[in-house]
């Protein structure tokens, strides 16, 4: 922990100082009869941001933070599975969006989490995988005239089956 | 007098059968529009818009005032269920509503929220139909150096009363402020802090992305690996009884911040520019500062859920004040409202209490109609939403994903904001490891657009001259109270090291 927090300051600070960097692509200063520059805030923010990580950084040295006189593991082997099972399906969720639509992308997850993350039966799975966007479909397509991703051509007959319903 | 039959006459054009059908539908979707991660009353209100032409102005703008109650209700049900504020209003009630639901007592929290939400609306439609005219000049005489005030008194409390880390406090305030910037500048207008160069930032930030990737994605993720994927959010005993027993302990411990958040939030709520979020922040922040158990803040204490839901009803009510007699909308929702009554053939401003008097006088009594039937229908539904939560958490997780994730799409029709959630909750989840407090980022970019405008304005208005802020009648006690709140920590620890050094 002690090792991650300067580390993780250490990563804002750079970030901070990006933004520092990129807001100066406008005017930082006072523009007589125009007032602050389209720079200003983001400018001084993103120095509020270094000079918190520089204080992060100070407390740290000193031992104050929690995390900072701590000599536990950020997380244990089962804390790295569960986060990466976990994280890698969202992950793997939004990336099957544009290539299965929104909806074959949440029947995907559903099934990835529910039986094999979850242990669930198959049943449960199955019925909560199909029902589920089948239900959001009807909301957000035919309640909220939202429309979602429909993914590659591949997806569009059922696309066509499922508006032939609404309209 | 006058005011009173005024008022009967209204709430008799409320209870006519249409309008009251009107009401029970409006109330009812709002509250499950309001209840779903990224949607809110303005989808509601912009969808159910071309509907109202189908009925006379009255009913029309009943109808849509009905769903914008109902919306209100429902974000806090997102906030304590999912634990995802719906909309930025309900973010305060995330603090203590949560930690709630996660000790087993969803339904106290869903209760109290219902509760507080039915008082502040109530209060804040009597100031209405009292003050209207009154309030509509104090709102005028808010200018740019008053809302930054207001604005900067919204991030002290976080400062000042936050009891987090401060370094990290202060970093994430500025981050959501900076966040809030990207896209183009408003003045200028021209492309700003478009990141690596990559164009989906010239379409800024939206707050809901970061509030889904925080909360839906970084603080799930924090939750499976905390509890190792074992959470107990499980109430067993739902029954009516238990709805009674919750109730009567919102009342007990939760009055004390529904009053504070009913008048607070109507006076911000009329601002216009200002609205519910900085109103229910603040709220949450006064009802710390006055409790004298604020350490129970934060950990599941119902008067933080009852100040920032009173205060963001009160406010939702107080913000159709400079609509209908300014002609200013203080929020999205009311902006479509304004467009609707253009469109039904009505011109708000300070005439329209004279020449459409049945019409804003049956609006007002719509609004006492619509908060019991709100709050009725709320309580009825809360058995729903706690059994939601007796789902396993191995079902419960994936759901909460796939709302974020759809909910996410639904608010910005965009695949570059999609990855932005997800970048957000897992950066967010790694943050939290370290005590950083999100919340704060969260609210920043929100109140942003509000704060940095503002701010240039008056900078403007002074040639540069930034003690614009403490000449100001207004402007200057609320400043004044801002710093003292933004120093307060210092303050402690000088006292707390002077006592040691006597000791």
């Amino acid at each position: 922990m002690r090792q991650g927090e300067i580390s993780l300051a250490g990563l804002l600070a750079l970030l901070s100082l990006y933004l520092m960097w990129k807001s100066t692509e406008l005017p930082i200063g006072y523009i007589s009869g125009r007032g602050p520059g389209g720079g200003f805030w983001p400018f001084w923010l993103s120095f509020g941001m270094l000079l918190s990580c520089v204080a992060i950084a100070w407390k740290w040295w000193r031992g104050l933070s929690p995390a900072s006189v701590s000599d536990e593991p950020l997380m244990d082997g089962f804390g790295w599975r569960t986060v990466a099972h976990v994280g890698g399906g969202v992950v793997g969720f939004v990336a099957l969006i544009p290539v299965i639509s929104m909806y074959g992308a949440i029947c995907v997850f559903l099934v990835y989490y529910l039986h094999f993350l979850g242990r669930h039966s198959w049943l449960l799975t199955l019925a909560v995988a199909i029902l589920l966007p089948i239900g959001l479909f009807f909301f957000f397509e035919g309640a909220m005239y939202i429309s979602m991703p429909q993914g590659l051509p591949f997806t569009q007959p059922f696309f066509d089956m499922m508006y032939d319903i609404i309209y | 007098m006058e005011v009173l039959s005024l008022i009967a006459g209204g709430v008799t054009t409320a209870v006519q059968p249409i309008n009251l059908m009107l009401i029970v539908l409006g109330v009812t979707v709002g509250l499950f529009i309001g209840a779903m991660p990224g949607l809110g009353s303005v989808n509601g209100v912009a969808i159910l818009l071309p509907v109202t032409f189908l009925v006379p102005p009255t009913s029309a703008i009943i109808f849509l005032a009905a769903i914008y109650y109902g919306a209100m209700y429902g974000g806090a049900i997102s906030s304590v269920a999912l634990g995802i504020p719906g909309a930025s209003t309900a973010v305060a009630t995330t603090f203590d509503g949560r930690p709630l639901a996660l000790q087993g007592r969803a339904s106290l929290a869903l209760v109290t929220a219902a509760l507080a939400s039915f008082v502040g609306g109530t209060v804040a439609t009597v100031f209405f139909s009292l003050f209207a005219p009154l309030l509509a000049e104090v709102a005028l005489s808010f200018g740019p150096p008053e809302i930054f005030a207001l604005m900067l008194l919204a991030f002290a409390t976080f400062v000042g009363l936050g009891g987090d880390d401060i370094p990290k406090t202060i970093f994430s305030i500025c981050f959501g402020l900076v966040l809030a910037t990207v896209g183009f500048d408003t003045i200028s207008g021209e492309p700003r802090l478009v990141l690596f160069d990559i164009q989906g930032f010239l379409r800024g930030i939206g707050f809901i992305v970061l509030a889904i990737g925080v909360y839906g994605i970084g603080e799930m993720l924090w939750t499976i690996e905390q509890t190792r994927g074992d959470v107990t959010t499980t109430n067993p005993k739902m029954t009516v009884k238990g709805l009674i027993s919750d109730s009567k302990e919102a009342v007990r411990r939760g009055w004390k911040g529904t009053w504070i958040g009913s008048v607070l939030g109507f006076f911000v709520g009329v601002l216009p520019a200002a609205g519910a979020t900085p109103g229910s922040l603040m709220a949450y922040g006064v009802a710390k500062m006055t409790s004298r158990t604020p350490e129970e803040y934060g950990k599941g204490s119902p008067d933080g859920v009852a100040a920032p839901e009173a205060a963001n009803n009160s406010a939702s009510t107080g913000s159709m004040l400079p609509m209908l007699t300014l002609g200013i909308p203080g929020s999205p929702t009311t902006a479509i409202l304004l467009g609707g009554m253009v469109m039904w053939g009505l011109t708000p401003g300070p005439r329209l209490f004279i020449d459409e008097s049945e019409f804003v006088w049956g609006l007002i009594g719509s609004f006492y109609i619509s908060n019991v039937a709100a709050v009725v229908i709320n309580l009825a539904f809360i058995p729903l939403f706690v059994w939601m939560l007796r789902m396993p958490f191995t079902i419960l997780a994936p759901l909460i994903f796939v709302l974020s994730i759809i909910g996410g799409f639904a608010a910005s029709r965009s695949m570059h904001d999609l990855w932005l959630i997800v970048i957000f909750g897992i950066s967010a989840f790694f943050m939290r490891k370290f005590d950083y407090p999100l919340a704060p980022a969260v609210l920043a970019i929100v109140l942003g657009p509000i704060a940095e405008p503002t701010l240039r304005q008056s900078l403007l208005l002074s040639s540069g001259d930034p003690t614009i802020f403490f000449t100001r009648p207004i402007a200057a006690p609320i400043m004044v109270i801002a710093l003292i709140l933004i120093f307060l920590p210092a303050l402690k620890l000088l006292r707390r090291k002077r006592q040691v050094t006597q000791d």
